[in-house]
């Protein structure tokens, strides 16, 4: 996804913006000239000068390409649905993995990975299983990371 | 001294710290020699298994595993076409020539032992100059540190490919970003939205994770190409001729292994750029330069050497000052900071040893990657056939809940994947990573230099400038900013209209 500069410099611009409206009411450090408003400040002045000349340079620059342009894999659906897949299996650990569990959790999404990257269900399945296990072994029992059982809980191991 | 030297051998030749390293050297190898997966990526998945080590086998792994890969690197570029890790770019066209040509091993030998001693002279840097420079850097005050911090950021936007204003812009947002939470002077929440998770800043350990590991995976997810043809069966015998090599090449050998080491040494800018500066360097010296890009070895040797001398190069201003050479040692500081092992001069006063340590876990490690590296090239064929589908899904599992252990919540998992889909799209818009990482690492670090000079200047700037290393720091970063302009400007009146 290739976005024309200038739209990356109104966007920058805008974040300058905001963190600029939202230090003005920080206190100074008692006594002090200074305060934790400075330097964010200043940094939020440099976005937006930068910002300001990306839009001159994309504007300057908009004959030489396209405004938006796309890659390959949105083209093709096979891709498009492996990242789909890809970036909705974090948003579904994040949301399922307390009560369901790590196992039964780690077991789905690694399926899901596999399938939407062409794997056949039977290795998919293995890889599965064998990895989940493996990850677990290694932070649970290794590394004491408390990773959640969710409803396995009364089996626990 | 001498009984420093000595608590320091005694740590590095543990059984632990041993077993450590070879195990570190085989998951290098590997993950360097797996296109697609990067010696920045190695060490951003090491961080949460380096948890739980003691600091020293922590630092020996960061160590053996990127040595490694930048050299197994070379192995997919000079097999398949594909460079293993961005540092191998530079010479993958040429290394891919001399396989076509059937001269695999000798390229291949090139990289390897090449690398090992460009490494071994980086070490050698290291050993003599970090010391020194400690010592000169215990009379600095929040003055100079505020301007070598500023010269090492604005080295990282004027050095990373690209337009240094977007390198400037990348730089912006990752200082920003280390603004969140309550870790500033004044300890006052900024931009945490009242919530507590960010209250305690965004992390930096899980940002990287993504930044370096997610945004790979969505690389390869989304990656149209077809997959890569491997020419080449067997390959062994790859030291035969290497000797002869060393003694036909020797300037370029030297020139590679110090430019790497500068290259490195310099904040934002690591192995890679160390790499393609070097090809272009040895190209332009050479007495033979057509035959550069047809298989042939010279530039190989050159750059082999600069990039893996850049890693020990970019550990001089992370161990002395806290500033990271490359966007490893980024990671690498952050690993010290959590084992108490802050960087900075001081370190080398109250603890030698684990200096001394960290010098001798260098030399192992570049001596280890001979034997190592043979045996990964004469099984790389079996590596380069491992499937990727399979790998990346479970490196992305890895990926989430190594960041899930940082402190036992999901939250730092969806700063993981935040960060990932940025990096990727700021990527793809030609955004330089690199500044931001170090925006986030020195963030913190130039804002206390900052307040705290301010604090004791009441106010006045002219402070800033009224030591003698400070107005020198400063005079050098302002030119770093205005050589580019000045250039123009002085070079304009001799262009014809």
């Amino acid at each position: 996804m290739k976005i024309n500069d200038a739209f990356w410099g109104v966007l920058l611009m805008a974040l300058g913006a905001a963190v600029l409206l939202a230090v003005r009411g920080y206190p100074n450090i008692p006594g002090q000239p200074v305060g934790p408003a400075l330097f964010p400040g200043l940094i939020a002045l440099g976005l937006c000068a930068g910002g300001a000349l990306l839009v001159w340079q994309g504007w300057r620059d908009r004959a030489h390409g396209p405004w938006l342009a796309w890659e390959d894999w949105v083209r093709s659906p096979k891709h498009a649905r492996a990242l789909a897949f890809l970036l909705g299996s974090v948003v579904f650990y994040i949301l399922v993995s307390d009560a369901l569990g790590f196992l039964i959790t780690a077991v789905l999404m690694l399926m899901a990975l596999f399938r939407s990257l062409q794997v056949a269900w039977g290795r998919s399945a293995f890889w599965a299983v064998v990895a989940t296990l493996v990850v677990h072994f290694a932070f649970y029992k290794l590394l004491r990371v408390p990773l959640p059982w969710g409803i396995l809980t009364p089996m626990a191991w | 001294m001498w009984t420093a030297v000595g608590q320091a051998f005694s740590m590095v030749f543990e059984p632990y710290t041993l077993m450590v390293m070879v195990f570190a050297s085989l998951y290098g190898l590997f993950v360097g020699s797996v296109p697609g997966l990067t010696a920045t990526m190695a060490t951003a998945l090491l961080v949460p298994v380096t948890f739980f080590m003691p600091p020293i086998p922590a630092v020996a792994a960061m160590v053996t595993a990127t040595a490694m890969a930048i050299f197994s690197g070379d192995i997919p570029g000079c097999l398949l076409r594909i460079p293993g890790t961005p540092a191998s770019a530079a010479y993958t066209d040429e290394a891919y020539a001399m396989t076509r040509k059937g001269q695999a091993e000798k390229a291949l030998g090139a990289g390897l032992v090449f690398s090992a001693v460009g490494g071994l002279f980086g070490t050698v840097v290291l050993i003599v100059a970090a010391p020194a420079l400690a010592d000169f850097a215990l009379n600095f005050s929040s003055f100079e540190y505020f301007w070598l911090v500023l010269l090492g950021l604005t080295c990282a936007v004027f050095i990373s490919t690209g337009s240094p204003i977007k390198g400037l812009m990348m730089l912006c947002l990752g200082l920003l970003v280390a603004c969140v939470g309550l870790g500033n002077p004044a300890g006052f929440p900024r931009f945490t939205f009242g919530n507590t998770e960010m209250s305690g800043g965004i992390g930096m350990i899980a940002m990287m994770i993504g930044m370096f590991a997610i945004s790979e995976i969505i690389r390869y997810v989304v990656d149209t190409s077809p997959p890569a043809e491997l020419v080449v069966e067997e390959v062994s015998g790859v030291l035969k001729g290497q000797w002869a090599l060393a003694k036909k090449y020797p300037k370029q050998i030297m020139r590679g292994s110090v430019l790497g080491t500068a290259v490195g040494a310099l904040p934002g800018a690591g192995a890679d750029i160390a790499a393609w500066m070097s090809y272009a360097v040895s190209k332009k010296f050479s007495k033979e330069p057509e035959k550069f890009g047809t298989g042939h070895v010279e530039g190989i040797v050159e750059s082999g050497s600069a990039n893996n001398s850049a890693l020990a190069g970019a550990w001089i201003p992370a161990l002395v000052f806290g500033i990271p050479g490359d966007s490893i040692t980024a990671i690498v500081i952050g690993v010290l900071y959590m084992k108490n092992m802050n960087p900075g001069p001081t370190l080398f006063t109250t603890n030698p040893q684990n200096i001394y340590a960290v010098f001798l876990l260098f030399i192992v490690a570049n001596l280890i990657m001979i034997p190592l590296g043979i045996l990964c090239i004469k099984v790389a064929k079996r590596i380069l056939r491992v499937p990727r589908e399979i790998l990346m899904p479970m490196i992305f599992l890895f990926c989430v809940v190594g960041t899930f252990a940082i402190n036992n919540s999901v939250f730092q998992v969806g700063v993981m994947l935040v960060a990932g889909i940025l990096a990727y799209v700021l990527e793809a818009n030609k955004f330089p990573v690199a500044p931001a990482i170090l925006g986030v690492v020195l963030g913190g670090m130039l804002e206390e230099n900052f307040i705290t000079s301010m604090i004791k200047s009441n106010g006045d700037l002219m402070a800033f400038v009224s030591r003698p290393i400070a107005l020198a720091l400063a005079i050098l970063t302002a030119l770093v900013w205005f050589a580019p302009l000045l250039l123009r400007v002085l070079r304009k009146p001799a262009v014809p209209a």
